[in-house]
């Protein structure tokens, strides 16, 4: 190996696909397509992020203008990235239901990303129906990802229903503040062997290096990209910071010590203790 | 006979389908639909036949998160 030359990405982080329901994906970065200043602006940050999927959601006709929504329906098929359809606003398990297969004819893919949401203020998701719909959903031919709590019991049974990969929350969406229970998130991670991607509350890099520091598999973002005064700088840094971490959890990082421990060789050190 | 069609009042000769629905309200070009919170996939819109008071959803893509 040249030891001269800087290595933009860490060697570890080739051959190490993301595989979620037996498909394999390059990236460990996935990105929402809202609230972005322009769609000039979501299409180079897109470009930039090189995300494993998009998310998109469906609303009623009216709700936008058509000629934004054909517009963003040609934006996605020109970056060619799969779309991972959503959920969201659905209250009820019917709901989510009748939104997924919607959803599965227009973006013709068994994805979703199930959003259930049971408190309008925190965004929380309905922790109590999330499981049950999970199953109606897996039964139906859905590939699902569930947003969901860092709850370890429900992760658990939204795996035992079938969920080949779940979603925490590190922080409520849209917040921004990063994983604000470390402890259950890692236990999440010690207990779980599915692919735990991170869905929502992240805002900066460093939250999305920490949780693949972690171990956590891959990280969805949206707001923190989006509403960077340069989304497409910050999809580089979190593309970059995805990948830090993803290198560093498979390089195994050294234990913490009480004491410290000199780096530099003791022996042969001059004039030492010489008054 | 009426139905809503996105939460509004339309008025539709008896043993209308879907597809005469949809003709009346120029959906987008990519779209899907339901009739009373269920799914009717698009080989099915000549067929479906709506009743009193069915509420009919078209709904679209657009960003999300």
């Amino acid at each position: 190996m040249d030891m001269t030359t800087p290595h933009m990405t860490a060697p570890v982080s080739h051959d190490d696909p993301l595989i979620l329901y037996g498909e394999v994906f390059q990236s460990r970065l996935m990105l929402g397509t809202s609230r972005y200043p322009s769609p000039a602006t979501l299409e180079a940050t897109v470009r930039r992020a090189q995300p494993a999927m998009l998310t998109a959601s469906l609303r009623r006709q009216g709700a936008v203008q058509p000629e934004a929504g054909a517009a963003f329906w040609k934006l996605l098929q020109d970056l060619a990235v799969p779309v991972l359809p959503n959920t969201a606003g659905c209250h009820s398990t019917q709901e989510v239901i009748t939104t997924a297969q919607m959803a599965r004819e227009v973006f013709n893919t068994p994805w979703i990303k199930l959003e259930l949401i049971g408190d309008d203020y925190s965004l929380q998701p309905d922790t109590l129906n999330l499981v049950d719909c999970a199953r109606q959903l897996i039964n139906d031919g859905f590939k699902v990802l569930p947003y969901c709590t860092e709850d370890l019991v429900l992760c658990q049974r939204l795996v035992d229903v079938g969920c080949q990969a779940v979603m925490p929350w590190a922080a409520p969406i849209g917040t921004g503040r990063g994983p604000v229970n470390p402890y259950a998130m890692r236990l999440l991670r010690e207990r779980l062997k599915v692919p735990l991607i991170v869905d929502a509350g992240l805002g900066l890099p460093s939250h999305a290096c920490t949780v693949m520091e972690w171990g956590f598999d891959a990280v969805l973002l949206n707001t923190a990209v989006a509403l960077a005064q340069s989304p497409v700088d910050m999809a580089g840094a979190f593309a970059d910071a995805v990948r830090a971490g993803r290198a560093a959890y498979r390089s195994g990082a050294m234990q913490p010590q009480d004491s410290a421990q000199p780096s530099t060789p003791v022996l042969g050190t001059p004039f030492w203790h010489h008054p | 006979m009426n139905v809503f069609i996105n939460h509004e009042l339309r008025d539709l000769p008896a043993g209308a389908t879907l597809a005469d629905a949809l003709r009346m309200c120029d959906p987008p070009a990519v779209f899907a639909a339901a009739i009373n919170l269920q799914f009717v996939p698009r080989s099915s819109y000549a067929q479906q036949l709506l009743t009193e008071g069915d509420r009919i959803e078209i709904i679209a893509p657009i960003t999300g998160g």
